[in-house]
């Protein structure tokens, strides 16, 4: 590792925190990633769905002006595997709506909460995380 | 308002996971690969977000409503039960599969290419699902 990314993970951390905060105080809301975008595709959440889209809209448009203009390293060093994407892709969205919550729910917003939920909800996807890295990388090599 | 305050938080949400490296799988991964060549990287974004969301929760509590006027989310009840831990395993495994989870897998859209879009369709098709099927957890998706 070198220095300096604990060091943008701590100011990118930051960042996260600081919008979490605005979202809750100014607006009321928990900054969720996966409720925000859940309540726009499964159409829970009509009844403040200009507001959903503008949320989303600003975290897809800002990090790409940020890559695109700013010139800011923009790798995401994703697989190409389609199979794996599509996998991991339909885990990721039910296990979070099952779950009702993914990293910034349950992490960032119900953690800093000392929320029961989000606690137990992190020990679990960062134990099932770390076993699937297990199994998947150093069992059976496919990631 | 409401719709300003979302995107700006939506985009700083955004400038934070692309500058803490939450963007990049290879980093997500190394940080899930426990029993490989660890990367500490992801818990100085967790601690980072976590420090400014612990004073907002404690401004939050001397209110009753945001600024906005909403009323502050109330506290999840605190019940562990299947689908928080289930779908949370569910998550864990798609993470770690792929190395990006709902927020990021929103930021890369504008520079991610076609994996991206795939992972992206991929999890709104299983939100999409988990909704259908009624698989959704406790705790309203906020409204």
């Amino acid at each position: 590792m070198i220095p300096a990314d604990w060091i943008y993970g701590l100011i990118g951390g930051l960042m996260i925190g600081t919008a979490a905060a605005i979202y809750l105080l100014v607006s009321g809301r928990i900054m969720g990633a996966s409720g925000i975008l859940g309540g726009i595709v499964d159409g829970s959440g009509r009844d403040t769905l200009s507001e959903r889209l503008a949320f989303v809209a600003g975290l897809v448009l800002v990090p790409t002006i940020l890559v695109r203009v700013g010139g800011v390293s923009g790798d995401t060093n994703a697989t190409s595997n389609v199979l794996l994407l599509i996998v991991a892709g339909l885990a990721v969205g039910i296990g979070t709506r099952m779950a009702n919550g993914c990293t910034s729910g349950h992490g960032v917003c119900g953690i800093s909460r000392f929320s029961v939920r989000g606690i137990a909800a992190t020990i679990a996807y960062l134990f099932f995380g770390g076993l699937t890295m297990l199994v998947a990388r150093h069992v059976l090599g496919v990631i | 308002m409401r719709f300003l305050i979302a995107l700006l938080a939506g985009g700083l949400f955004g400038a934070g996971l692309l500058t803490s490296g939450m963007t990049n799988t290879a980093k997500v991964q190394g940080w899930l690969d426990f029993f490989g060549a660890w990367d500490p990287t992801l818990a100085f974004v967790l601690g980072g977000a976590i420090l400014p969301m612990l004073v907002a929760w404690q401004i939050a509590a001397r209110r009753e409503r945001a600024i906005l006027g909403t009323p502050i989310p109330a506290p999840s009840e605190p019940v562990i039960d299947g689908r928080l831990i289930g779908g949370s395993a569910l998550f864990g495994f798609g993470w770690a599969l792929v190395g990006l989870c709902p927020g990021p897998a929103m930021a890369v859209l504008g520079f991610g290419g076609g994996p991206a879009w795939i992972f992206f369709a991929a999890m709104a098709g299983g939100m999409m699902l988990a909704g259908g099927l009624g698989l959704i957890g406790r705790g309203k998706t906020r409204a």
